[in-house]
């Protein structure tokens, strides 16, 4: 393996085919992300990950490594607008952390804890959201989506069914699942399934699994989300 | 520091005085505070206006009604600086939770067609606030300087910034400090 | 209704890449799509219900409720507003008794607003049932009222109420050509696929959708490794070329007119492209909106199968072709070309991720290239005449002549051709526009260019536009034009990325904050930081200028900006007063106490 790229200075080695992310990844770079996870096919909708690929934006989870690409991932101008993203995302959904069962082990929680997001600076939607706690394994609470398309890919590509979807254009988008009446209990999800445990919120819970962590020994409680990532999506591009 | 001891006001309005509970638990780091800091307008010091000349006001809890909005306007009036303490004064947090439910029907549920109400009517006092239909964060009703996330922030939070404050320092606070929850 | 979906579904192969198609006929026949219709057709076409739903969701014209019998909507562009659309909706709405964005009790009529549906030139304008209104008063309103009321079947309706105008007040260069069926087919085969090729880069030719991309390279990418212009070589491969006719720019109408007149030339070159790059199937992706031009060029499809223009070993040369149209069904983000040939495939027009660019891997994962209607245009002449002919116009960066389609506060609107580097002020003149504030050029996503800058010139490397020429009065104001194309955005954003689909939706919220008068100081920074987050991060080309109409103005009238804000530090983002409307009329109360003012 002799071709590489520069990412903030320091030379990451790369493989034909490989996106910057990946690159990234196997090199212990951390750029922060939301939708991907190295297991699916990537999707480039949180736009979490975008650094500037000699001076254009991309987003790292879909741009392939090439040779001659001087990256910058971590700088003050990419870490303050990915905050703005993140508090865009806060304030499209209702995120009430307090009350959520998957605060301290949250993605999207852990991410704003990186960047130093402290508020949620822009006007909150408020829009009426529904839960379907019709499965007997497993709850949706739809306040806390951000679309990332996670459960719809893990659903297709690793459980092999098609539970979930993405419906409705901008603003009025939404996840739906895949069962004549539209609820979970109607369709083929199974509390094992990969699809019920990859919602990096706290959208889709696993029932009477909450707050069986103590505060203090939660993912997020010490460690930050670049350490967590790190060791659990570069041991999985290993594989 | 300077010798002048600095004008510190307080109030909670959509919260439930966790954050000020919270904010005892400075516990006896509180003597070395009022050491520097002279509490104004608090419902620790029963004060019930802030003075012209506050330097930082605390808020805690989201805007839920009428009084929540005079309240907040008299503080951003008097402080120079004013800080969001807490999830409900940061996103509306759990009284936010309202939202999703229009006004009237909580009205109707509360006062009207509840399970235990009796004699059912709807508060029609002119000396209560009324409800806004919506709870609002604070930064959508007034500018607000600062932000101490956690329901509630720790006792070493409002240490942390306030020490910062008082030392002339930009506040900044570790990871350990930062969490919604 | 099961025989019926059943037999929609054979007529259509049961392929899933027709389901548009598919929708569209469901959504004629029941007003809407009945859940029992998603459930037949997930299971015959093969595809999960999720995908039918998305596409109902997605498209404008699908709906889960039913619509009216006779389902109108009025065009919402700026040239709507602009004569009187807020007015005369509400006539209409009153008219018929029914609520703007509702259905009647008696289900026979529902009203909405829709998008621009590229009838700037004989605004206001409106779709009936998916067919096309035009020069909408009051008097023409009060007779589709009758009709309505009366029950009248839409082809006893005046024609006259569906007559589109082309509106050619400037022809040049390509409007004034009239090639004969198969001129340029002959021509190409004549001179050499090859030869016709390098003619065409020679032209200069670049993409008339606004991005001007060379096409001879597009065409080149297309092909690459495979034997270009060789067509048995590439035979083995499946190619496809597309016609991007969803020209949904607000402003923009000239592909209406170059598919009403020149439809012709239109298919030819696009044959002469898929001989060049091998492709054995074209589609044109027509616009929901110009539904009333679906039946004249199917005929003109069939009329060129007769004549073996198009189908098998087309005039003998060897090579095999067709087309086949297929509407959309009223989404701006279908015109960005990824989109499109999702929606061909059957799916919600969200764009792909690029790399791999279409060219090498488009419709069903073959390389496909996607053109403009006035590219194809342009390529079938260049055929014929060679690329020194096109070559010859222009300026040094953009060669040839460019189509726009002017309206707004002018004398003549309608379609004109001027080679490129024509000054903004000769074609001002030519309209006869006067008194003129500023123009939009290249629709929303382009730029705002004020009465100082009329020197400027239609060129790729000055203004650069997919042909929407938009001219405002100085009784105009530019922050009404800013909020139609901020809502405009909010409404046709896809919704994939967060800085677009959140982003929009904030910044229709800052622009309708500061436009009503509820700004302070800090509103034009945040306005602006907003601005820059949904260009800078956006997925695609609608995101990654849906700022444009804010920040071209704000750059040139900051004063304008300014001038709406209050003299305070803050106000809030929604309305106090109003937020407390429930709880006052809930106690019984209007005290003085009982009301909040918005600022101190």
């Amino acid at each position: 393996m002799n071709k590489s790229i520069v990412i903030d200075g320091k030379n990451i080695p790369f493989e034909d085919g490989q996106t910057i992310m990946q690159a990234a990844t196997a090199a212990g770079v951390y750029i922060p992300h939301l939708c991907h996870n190295p297991k699916f096919t990537p999707h480039g909708s949180c736009k979490l990950c975008t650094v500037k690929v000699n001076g254009r934006n991309c987003s790292a989870c879909t741009f392939p490594a090439a040779e001659g690409q001087t990256i910058t991932n971590i700088t003050q101008e990419l870490n303050d607008d990915r905050e703005k993203i993140t508090q865009m995302l806060f304030v499209e959904g209702n995120h009430f952390c307090p009350s959520c069962e998957k605060t301290g082990n949250c993605n999207l929680q852990a991410v704003a804890y990186h960047l130093g997001m402290t508020d949620n600076h822009f006007p909150h939607f408020f829009e009426n959201r529904e839960v379907d706690a019709s499965h007997p394994d497993v709850m949706i609470d739809h306040n806390r989506c951000i679309f990332c398309t996670l459960c719809v890919r893990a659903s297709q590509q690793e459980d092999g069914k098609n539970v979930f979807s993405i419906s409705g254009r901008g603003i009025e988008k939404r996840l739906v699942v895949n069962s004549e009446s539209g609820l979970l209990k109607d369709s083929d999800l199974d509390v094992n399934d990969c699809a019920a445990h990859i919602c990096p919120t706290g959208a889709i819970l696993i029932k009477r699994t909450g707050y069986k962590v103590p505060i203090g020994q939660r993912i997020y409680d010490h460690s930050h989300i670049d350490t967590i990532t790190l060791a659990a999506e570069g041991a999985s591009h290993d594989e | 520091m300077t010798n002048k001891k600095v004008k510190v006001a307080t109030v909670s309005l959509a919260g439930c005085f966790g954050c000020h509970m919270s904010f005892l638990d400075l516990d006896e780091r509180l003597v070395e505070l009022v050491e520097h800091v002279e509490f104004d307008r608090s419902p620790l010091t029963d004060i019930e206006h802030c003075s012209s000349d506050c330097d930082i006001g605390l808020i805690e809890g989201g805007v839920c009604n009428s009084e929540n909005v005079h309240v907040l306007r008299e503080f951003r009036k008097n402080c120079k600086i004013l800080v969001a303490v807490g999830a409900c004064a940061i996103n509306g947090g759990l009284p936010a939770m309202r939202n999703h439910i229009s006004l009237e029907d909580c009205l109707n549920e509360a006062y009207v067609s509840g399970v235990g109400v009796e004699n059912p009517q709807i508060p029609n006092d002119v000396e209560l606030p009324l409800l806004l239909d919506k709870v609002h964060p604070l930064h959508e009703v007034v500018k607000i300087d600062y932000f101490l996330p956690g329901c509630p922030p720790s006792a070493d939070v409002f240490w942390k910034f306030l020490t910062d404050l008082l030392a002339g320092r930009e506040p900044s606070l570790s990871y350990e400090l930062v969490h919604f929850d | 209704m099961q025989q019926f979906i059943r037999q929609l579904a054979q007529e259509n192969d049961f392929q899933s890449t027709r389901l548009l198609k598919i929708l569209r006929a469901v959504q004629a026949r029941y007003f809407h799509i009945p859940k029992a219709a998603i459930e037949q057709l997930a299971l015959i076409l093969s595809i999960p219900r999720t995908q039918i739903q998305n596409v109902i969701e997605f498209y404008s014209f699908f709906h889960l409720e039913p619509r009216g019998k006779y389902d109108i909507l009025i065009s919402s562009s700026i040239t709507d507003l602009m004569v009187g659309q807020e007015e005369l909706i509400n006539y209409f709405s009153e008219k018929l008794g029914v609520k703007i964005g509702e259905v009647r009790a008696d289900g026979v009529v529902s009203l909405n607003n829709t998008s621009c549906t590229g009838m700037c030139d004989q605004s206001l304008a409106g779709l009936v049932n998916g067919y096309a209104l035009t020069n909408l008063t009051k008097s023409r309103i009060d007779e589709i009222v009758e009709n309505v009321n009366k029950q009248l079947p839409l082809e006893q309706w005046s024609s006259d109420l569906f007559t589109v105008a082309d509106n050619i007040i400037k022809p040049d260069l390509l409007l004034n050509q009239k090639p004969t069926q198969g001129e340029a087919i002959n021509a190409t085969f004549a001179r050499g696929l090859k030869e016709t090729l390098d003619e065409v880069e020679k032209s200069g030719l670049r993409g008339r959708g606004g991005a001007g991309y060379t096409t001879a390279w597009k065409w080149k990418f297309c092909s690459e490794d495979e034997g270009i212009c060789d067509i048995e070589a590439q035979r083995q491969k499946q190619r496809y070329i597309i016609c991007n006719a969803d020209e949904g720019e607000p402003g923009t109408f000239k592909d209406r007119v170059l598919l009403n007149s020149y439809a012709d030339s239109v298919f030819e070159g696009m044959t002469v492209a898929a001989a060049i790059i091998g492709a054995t199937q074209g589609f044109i992706y027509l616009r929901g909106e110009y539904l009333h031009l679906y039946e004249k060029l199917e005929a003109i499809l069939a009329v060129r199968r007769n004549a073996n223009l198009l189908g098998k070993n087309i005039l003998q040369h060897g090579f095999d072709f067709d087309i086949e149209i297929c509407l959309g069904a009223g989404a701006y983000i279908c015109g960005e070309e990824s989109a499109l040939i999702e929606s061909l495939e059957g799916k919600a027009g969200i764009p792909r991720n690029r790399p791999p660019y279409p060219v090498t891997s488009g419709y069903l994962g073959k390389p496909t290239s996607v053109n403009n209607v006035e590219t194809f245009l342009a390529a079938a002449n260049i055929a014929i005449h060679g690329g020194d002919w096109f070559a010859n116009l222009g300026t040094a960066k953009s060669k040839g002549t460019k189509v726009l389609s002017i309206s707004g506060d002018c004398a003549k609107a309608g379609i004109y051709e001027y080679p490129f580097g024509t000054t903004i002020q000769t074609v001002l003149d030519d309209c006869g526009a006067t008194d003129v504030l500023g123009v939009q050029v290249g629709g929303p996503s382009g730029t705002f260019i004020s009465n100082d800058e009329f020197e400027r010139k239609l060129a790729f490397e000055d203004l650069a536009t997919g042909g929407s020429f938009i001219v405002f009065n100085n009784s105009r104001s530019i922050l009404d034009v800013v909020h139609n194309f901020s809502h405009f955005f909010a409404h046709e954003s896809c919704g994939f990325c967060t800085p677009c689909r959140v982003g929009t939706s904030l910044l229709k919220k800052q622009v309708d904050k500061i436009v009503e008068g509820h700004g302070s100081a800090g509103d034009i920074v945040a306005l602006e930081e907003l601005c820059q987050l949904i260009k800078n991060y956006s997925h695609c080309g609608l995101g990654q200028t849906a700022a444009n109409p804010v920040l071209t103005t704000l750059e040139r009238y900051p004063e304008l900006y300014q001038n709406m804000l209050k003299k305070i530090s803050y106000e809030p983002g929604f309305d106090l007063d109003k937020s407390l409307e429930t709880a006052r009329r809930m106690a019984h109360r209007d005290d003085a106490a009982a009301h909040l003012a918005q600022v101190e």
